[in-house]
């Protein structure tokens, strides 16, 4: 077992290379920090030596790669490279364009992402759970039927317009909370309530409806058959028998993502003013702040890895049938 | 003069692409019974039209030409605006071109807001002013206004109901003689539903859509029916206009994606050894960054790159149409990784299958096995996965525009629309009809492209069609 974790972690670090790579590539040589300096600089006061000024500043003006002037190990080390993109695999994310110090602002901003996404993510399944079952259990009847229409439309509905419908009904004609912002402790409750209700909504129809396909296809299996033979009542088999199994793929489904909760979500954290990771990264893009985007890219990889290796891990601890 | 946008060419090439493959799967009986099983499903078949009409909103769209100027006097024959027009464009001139000063509400007379306005004694008064265009027909808005729109609506409906009979008549005909069988049989058939295809619930989409753009059309001349936007920009024109934005991203997305996925999946599968190594790899990296991050990471560095060279581009249409095309690149880039997956999976099967180890051990070269006897067994894969990611991208394009890495914000699109209109959801009486237009228009085109794709999914899915 712990032989295996390790072998995997070794796999994810050319992965990982590959990641800091293609970043590097994306915003230092298509974009050189000139262009960079350019457009945050604007187009009025523009000499060579603002752009110098400011790349000095922000510390793109070495090399990008190779620094052929200094001695010794400097030659690889006092480049761009090393500083913004080598950095990274420490989890030394540098400064941000605008000065401030991006792993502390990340570690404060995590919590808020973090109290909306996990009573998100675990009453939505919760919630799915419960109607997929309750769909399968009534399946080929109209209520199977009306459940998948149901399903279909929900998910067809784009998530801005729960959002702003959300709030227009909540917030604005019952003034049941406030429309959107933030608070410490627990007075923050009352400004988490609506983005969760939201969150959990806008994921009802494609989950059901995923979730009753997994039920359907564990209920066509020979073991429910045997089930049913045996003379168990259809509750017994459906919560008993195609439950726990249908759970397997359930679960790897969410592991992945538990890594990536940290993140946060871009819209509704935006359309809240929460001021989670979310948020941050779209502040980072709508400011241009090139250093803040490139350190979430980097974070999100590294996140996404770990969740591949989480999800590894439970298939052995919920399928007996997987060895490693 | 014609005038043919970077998207404009890609869009034909695709539906060029896509009439081909109809010839083709026509020819072939393992082709042609899935699609029989699409066209027995009433639900597909409705979805179906309501795509079709979308589409064909969007090629109108995709026609682009530069008017020629008309000014009296001067002799301006050869001489064209700068200004670029679509066909579309042209048939809904009077939509068009008729703004108002700011925010107008549905069939509205009047502003949504007051202003001061001098009368006619000279005294100064707050009212709403009137509005140029929409209701300036009526004397007395107030009393004539509801009678007016009535009237209007129903002559639309009229126009509406004869056109309805007219293709409805044309229709009967042509399955009458096509099938041999008598006009009579044929009504009664289609009336019942009695056919291979299921005509009915096309016809009755089509009825539907029929009479909602005739009646539509006929207001539309003489009111906003769906109001007028912050700059006064009539709302029904901007989300006709937003129907080919969000087709473009659902379309040409695939273009680019279909390419990289299947050529690297067949041969991560076929090839296996280091090739297969190195497209692991490569998608592996590629999936493992969040895709809303790297479509944010690229759309700014696009974004930078037309700062800096904004001179290149001869107009603001050009310009938004190349970061539509970037974006579709982008959007194909991040996507195509599922796909190629599914793909190497499906090669590593097919090879060790009986008759290509056959072909194999006769020597035929691996670029043949791969076009003649790999690639068509897992066409049903890409089709199945082009239908179902055409509705995730249309909404994924919202999502972006509102994030502000999407669209050019000079591009009509639901996104923009929703994220103007955001702003002002503040404002009281609240501004609501940008919204709806938005919403009921996606909605419509995501809702029938769900359905059709999941009809088709059912059809081609092996392992659904056990069942």
């Amino acid at each position: 077992m712990i032989a295996y974790i390790v072998r995997r972690l070794f796999y994810a670090i050319p992965i990982l290379i590959g990641v800091n790579l293609l970043t590097f590539v994306l915003f230092f040589v298509i974009n050189t920090p000139d262009d960079i300096a350019r457009s945050q600089l604007g187009d009025r006061h523009l000499t060579a030596e603002s752009i110098d000024n400011w790349k000095r500043a922000h510390g793109y003006h070495k090399p990008l790669l190779y620094h052929s002037e200094a001695a010794g190990m400097d030659k690889l080390i006092d480049t761009v490279f090393f500083d913004k993109s080598v950095r990274l695999f420490a989890m030394d994310f540098g400064r941000s364009d605008s000065g401030r110090d991006i792993g502390h602002d990340i570690s404060q901003r995590m919590w808020p992402s973090l109290a909306i996404a996990v009573p998100t993510l675990l009453v939505g399944i919760g919630l799915n759970i419960t109607f997929a079952l309750l769909i399968a259990f009534f399946r080929a009847t109209f209520i199977d039927y009306w459940g998948v229409v149901i399903c279909v439309v929900l998910l067809s509905v784009s998530s801005l317009f729960y959002i702003i419908g959300g709030q227009y009904l909540l917030s604005k004609l019952f003034h049941l909370v406030p429309i959107s912002g933030y608070d410490t402790g627990w007075n923050a409750i009352k400004f988490l309530v609506l983005p969760v209700i939201i969150g959990v909504i806008s994921g009802i129809g494609s989950g059901t409806r995923w979730y009753r396909t997994l039920f359907l296809e564990e209920i066509g299996k020979d073991y429910v058959r045997t089930a049913r033979a045996k003379g168990l009542s259809e509750r017994v088999v459906l919560f008993r028998h195609v439950l726990q199994n249908a759970l397997i793929p359930i679960l790897t489904g969410v592991v992945v993502l538990l890594p990536l909760l940290f993140m946060g979500s871009l819209i509704v954290e935006s359309f809240f003013g929460i001021p989670g990771l979310g948020s941050y990264t779209i502040d980072g893009i709508q400011r241009q702040d090139f250093a803040i985007v490139r350190s979430m890219v980097f974070l999100g990889s590294v996140l996404y890895i770990l969740g591949l290796l989480l999800t590894d891990i439970s298939y052995t601890l919920v399928d007996p049938r997987v060895r490693l | 003069m014609p005038v043919l946008f970077w998207t404009d060419a890609l869009i034909f090439l695709l539906l060029a692409l896509t009439i081909a493959f109809v010839f083709y799967a026509r020819r072939y009986e393992h082709l042609r019974a899935p699609w029989r099983q699409v066209g027995r499903s009433g639900v597909a078949m409705g979805s179906m039209v309501v795509l079709g009409f979308f589409l064909s909103v969007t090629i109108l769209d995709s026609l682009h030409f530069r008017p020629p100027l008309q000014s009296a006097g001067l002799d301006q024959t050869g001489r064209y605006s700068t200004e670029i027009l679509s066909v579309f464009d042209w048939v809904v001139t009077p939509i068009r071109e008729r703004d108002e000063k700011s925010y107008s509400a549905p069939f509205a007379a009047y502003l949504y807001a007051k202003e001061t306005v001098e009368l006619p004694n000279g005294r100064k008064d707050r009212r709403y002013p009137r509005l140029k265009y929409g209701a300036a027909h009526l004397a007395d808005p107030e009393r004539e206004r509801s009678a007016d729109i009535i009237s209007t609506g129903v002559w639309g409906l009229l126009k509406g109901m004869v056109l309805c009979l007219a293709v409805y008549a044309l229709i009967v005909f042509t399955v009458a003689r096509r099938t041999r069988a008598s006009v009579t049989v044929t009504f009664g058939r289609i009336n019942t539903g009695d056919t291979v295809l299921r005509w009915r619930p096309m016809l009755l989409t089509l009825g539907v859509l029929v009479l909602l753009t005739t009646t539509a059309a006929e207001l539309a001349v003489k009111y906003h029916i769906l109001g007028t936007d912050k700059v006064g920009e009539d709302v029904f024109y901007q989300t006709l206009k937003s129907i080919r934005t969000g087709l473009m991203i659902g379309t040409l997305t695939t273009l680019v994606m279909l390419p990289l996925a299947i050529v690297l999946g067949i041969m991560a599968g076929y090839f296996r050894g280091w090739v297969d190594d190195v497209i692991q790899y490569l998608y592996t990296t590629l999936n493992s960054i969040p895709s809303v991050l790297l479509i944010a990471a690229a759309v700014l560095i696009l974004q930078v790159y037309l700062d800096n060279h904004a001179d290149e581009f001869s107009s603001v249409a050009e310009r938004a149409d190349l970061r539509l095309l970037f974006l579709c690149l982008i959007l194909g880039l991040t996507s195509w990784t599922g796909l190629c997956r599914y793909l190497r999976g499906e090669s590593l099967k097919l090879r060790e299958i009986d008759f290509i180890q056959a072909a194999n051990a006769l020597g035929v070269r691996h670029l043949t096995i791969i076009t003649r006897h790999i690639l068509p067994n897992v066409l049903h894969i890409v089709l199945i996965t082009v239908v179902l990611d055409f509705s995730g991208l249309v909404l994924a394009e919202a999502v972006l525009s509102y994030v502000q890495i999407g669209v050019d914000p000079t591009m009509n699109s639901w996104g923009n629309m929703i994220n103007s209109a955001r702003l002002e959801m503040a404002r009281e009486p609240i501004v609501w009809w940008s919204l709806l237009a938005a919403f009921v228009l996606m909605f419509t085109l995501v809702l029938a492209a769900n359905l059709f794709a999941d009809a088709v999914r059912d059809a081609f899915d092996p392992r659904l069609r056990q069942q």
